[in-house]
């Protein structure tokens, strides 16, 4: 009997590779692709790691693949742009088992510093990409990935989305296949004309690649997941991925040519499909890459004058799409968008937790007016009002170069970079590295909470243990930074507002690198959530100040009532929201929040 | 109607939709959890939508979850919601447009006060206000006392359940499959809490006679 299971777009991702037979896997956490290594990691049979970042993920997974062994390496759009370099050298040489790069593009930056399209990638590097458009897909193009990576010998793109990687569909399961190939490899082969990337092999391997992208693009005609649903005459509709759901929500009558593999595109069955419907349309998600392919063929259609270019597609913007083709007709009843009642409502963006140590850190920067380049994670947040307290946000690791950079102009701002943990393992290291090593002034504070927070509490080298579970080295930070030579170090309670205030003032002053770890555990961590106890305001003592309220945090909240006297509202203390953490405690100046408050949770 | 009936009438028609909303950090996703496995036990086609990262810190959560026999998009249209089911006051006037024209809101009394109220200057919204908003949108609210009943239990976290259990209620469903779902998804140390809060929903609905499907 067949077990059908509710599976998310990444649990069905990694249940596809666990089918296929993948042995070993590699991946940095980054939303929306991070669960996918989280739920294949406790399968049978699977090495799976967190590697420190997307280029060692994806060499961990070459070398794999080299060794005869079916690999996997995962990361989202702008972790692609880390690993590129690996990828342009591992469509040169091939492998000797599949490798398949699972991608998670985000369209509509629910959690990114950019909407970037990684099937330009293929087109660039020379690889197919793979594109499901449900979990149930999400999980069989996995195991097809692995075929035509060994059919083809390239490594296969499987791109994902936010859309398809955290919704949820029924996934009938199957089992894992067992490849003979896997008891004949015992080491590993000696190919220097396939696997030495100097310029001589080098420029016999082009030839190669591009033959190879010929004879895809030829297989694609043959491909069942290029699917052709014929229905009216009257419009066809090329799409992909989520895109597809959308068409059919919102145009059921309508001929679907459904793209399983959108690059290279089946020629043929473009051509044939599209001389049988009297207008083509292309709906896809972020950039005209089908688009263009398909006009590169000589064939017309419209895809980027209907449908938007920018943002993540919605079935309303489908259906907006094709009432501007003319194709369907609006519907009658007026559509609340919610436009107006939004300009109404007061917004509710995302927040430094209750209990962040981060804040701690934030706090000292806002009071001091330090102009502080940031990185990427929840300490990004630290930009928002009322803290503050961040001026720029690149991408990983950019925080430091960049304030090395600011004290190379010599504007006479004083250079701070702010970054996190796994931000400082994945690429802030050789910042701080050219920092000492350029002799420039960067104060660097590493915001160590012992987890990748941002994406659901990932180990990293810093944490003590692995995905697998198992305890490993706990790099300490400090160390590292002694070792590259910076003599300042100091290590702070973030919680302490006083101590980190002072660490700040003294790293600041110094003519040379200096790095403050503030290191507390994440307030969502477990060991942090067991021992909750929730301030309270004594509204006698408050005076309405409002100096507490600088924190931004989202438990503190002023009362309704305003007291006459200040002409401003007393503050109070959302207790299901408070973790207790104490900042607000040491910014009241007349002593108004009390540790001992008694309050049911 | 009975269950059976529901799930009869809902496979007549165009399936069911949940749109669940709240904060991050509410319960949001493991209540649209709950619902989408309902729907698997009631043999249906289901898919659930939700966004994790950023969005959870503090931010405004939404989830969409649809039953029905083939159902395609993760994503209900604006306007097309059968249920908007708010976990906290303010996002379910947010999202009332989510609703179709005959769609429930069933929404928690719970307030929690945005970072924008407290020092942006933005003002949340009065009872007036809130009238006003849904006057407009033609819905008539469930407003459940969610996290006071769930409190009375000791675990103002289960509020959560609560509010799944009026909703529960208006499917015309009691509790199952509820319940079952319910103890797989929840842990087993809090369950019992869980479905005492489930159960106060439930009871709260039939006390209140609100109307059920």
């Amino acid at each position: 009997m067949s077990v059908i299971e509710l599976l998310s777009g990444n649990q069905a991702l990694a249940r596809g590779a666990w089918e296929a037979g993948v042995q070993v896997a590699a991946a940095y956490p980054g939303t929306p692709s991070t669960e996918v290594l989280e739920s294949l990691a406790p399968m049978d049979g699977v090495y799976a790691e967190w590697s420190p970042n997307e280029k060692v993920a994806l060499d961990v997974a070459v070398g794999a693949a080299y060794a005869g062994r079916r690999a996997l390496a995962v990361m989202k759009h702008v972790g692609l742009n880390v690993a590129a370099d690996s990828l342009f050298y591992a469509c040169m040489t091939g492998m000797q088992a599949g490798l398949v790069i699972i991608v998670a593009d985000d369209p509509g930056l629910h959690s990114s510093q950019g909407e970037q399209d990684s099937r330009r990638y293929c087109k660039f590097a020379r690889l197919p990409c793979l594109e499901p458009s449900d979990s149930q897909e999400a999980k069989s193009l996995v195991g097809l990935a692995y075929e035509l990576s060994e059919r083809f010998d390239t490594p296969v793109m499987v791109r994902s989305s936010t859309r398809i990687s955290h919704s949820y569909g029924l996934v009938e399961l199957g089992a894992r296949v067992v490849r003979q190939d896997d008891e004949d490899q015992t080491r590993l082969v000696r190919n220097p004309g396939k696997y030495v990337m100097v310029p001589g092999v080098a420029r016999r391997r082009h030839p190669i690649m591009e033959e190879r992208m010929e004879a895809i693009a030829a297989f694609a005609d043959s491909l069942d997941e290029n699917r052709v649903e014929r229905r009216g005459n009257a419009v066809g509709v090329v799409t992909h991925g989520i895109a597809y759901q959308y068409v059919r929500e919102v145009m059921p009558d309508a001929s679907i040519l459904r793209l399983g593999m959108s690059y290279p595109i089946p020629a043929e069955t473009v051509a044939r499909f599209a001389a049988g419907v009297d207008r083509l349309l292309v709906v896809e998600e972020l950039d005209p890459v089908i688009e263009e392919e398909i006009r590169l063929l000589g064939v017309a259609c419209e895809g980027k004058r209907l449908f938007p270019i920018v943002g993540e597609l919605s079935p309303e913007t489908v259906r907006a799409g094709f009432v501007r083709a003319g194709v369907l007709t609006e519907t009658v009843e007026s559509v609340d968008d919610g436009t107006e009642r939004a300009a109404e409502l007061p917004a509710r963006p995302p927040a430094l937790c209750p209990g962040c140590p981060h804040r701690g850190v934030y706090a000292a920067i806002h009071k001091l007016g330090l102009a502080v380049n940031g990185d990427i994670g929840c300490y990004a947040l630290g930009f928002m009002p009322p803290l503050s307290a961040v001026q720029t946000i690149g991408c990983m690791g950019a925080g430091i170069g960049q304030a090395h950079g600011v004290a190379a102009a010599e504007i006479g701002e004083r250079s701070v970079a702010v970054i996190g943990d796994s931000t400082f393992f994945h690429s802030g290291m050789p910042a701080l590295l050219n920092a000492v090593y350029n002799q420039q002034a960067v104060t660097v504070i590493v915001l160590d909470n012992r987890t990748t927070a941002m994406t659901g509490h990932q180990d990293n080298p810093g944490s003590g243990s692995t995905l697998l579970g198992e305890t490993t080295t706990q790099v300490d930070i400090s160390a590292v930074a002694g070792a590259f030579g910076v003599r300042h170090v100091e290590t702070v309670d973030p919680y302490d507002l006083d101590a980190v205030e002072a660490a700040l003032r003294h790293a600041v002053e110094r003519d040379e690198s200096s790095v403050i770890v503030a290191r507390r555990a994440c307030a969502l961590a477990p060991e942090a959530r067991a021992d909750r106890s929730p301030l309270a305001v004594d509204s006698s003592k408050c005076i309405a100040c409002g100096r507490c309220l600088v924190l931004g945090c989202p438990a503190l909240c002023t009362d309704a009532e305003v007291v006459s006297e200040h002409g401003k509202a007393t503050t109070r203390i959302d207790a299901l929201l408070c973790a207790g953490c104490g900042m607000c405690a040491q910014i009241c100046p007349v002593g108004a929040i009390d540790l001992a408050a008694e309050v049911v949770r | 109607m009975s269950r059976r009936e529901t799930v009869q009438a809902l496979r007549a028609s165009h399936g069911l939709c949940f749109c669940l909303v709240g904060v991050g950090g509410q319960g949001v996703l493991l209540a649209a959890d709950i619902v989408a496995h309902v729907g698997v036990r009631l043999g249906l086609d289901v898919k659930k939508a939700e966004v994790h990262g950023m969005s959870q810190r503090g931010g405004s959560v939404v989830s969409h979850v649809r039953w029905g026999d083939k159902v395609h998009s993760p994503l209900i249209e604006q306007g097309r919601a059968d249920y908007v089911v708010a976990f906290e006051r303010l996002e379910g006037l947010r999202h009332v447009g989510m609703l179709a024209p005959d769609g429930r809101l069933i929404i928690s009394d719970h307030r929690i006060v945005p970072v924008t109220v407290t020092c942006g200057g933005s003002v949340y919204p009065t009872e007036d206000t809130e009238r006003r908003l849904l006057g407009a949108a033609s819905v008539a609210p469930t407003f459940v006392p969610s996290v006071s009943a769930a409190q009375v239990l000791g675990m103002a976290r289960a509020h959560n359940m609560v509010i799944l259990g009026t909703l529960a209620a208006s499917l015309g469903d009691g509790t199952w499959p509820w319940e079952a779902v319910i103890a797989q998804r929840v842990p087993s140390n809090s369950l019992d809490t869980n479905l005492a809060a489930f159960r106060a929903g439930l009871a709260f609905c039939s006390q209140r006679g609100v109307d059920v499907a």
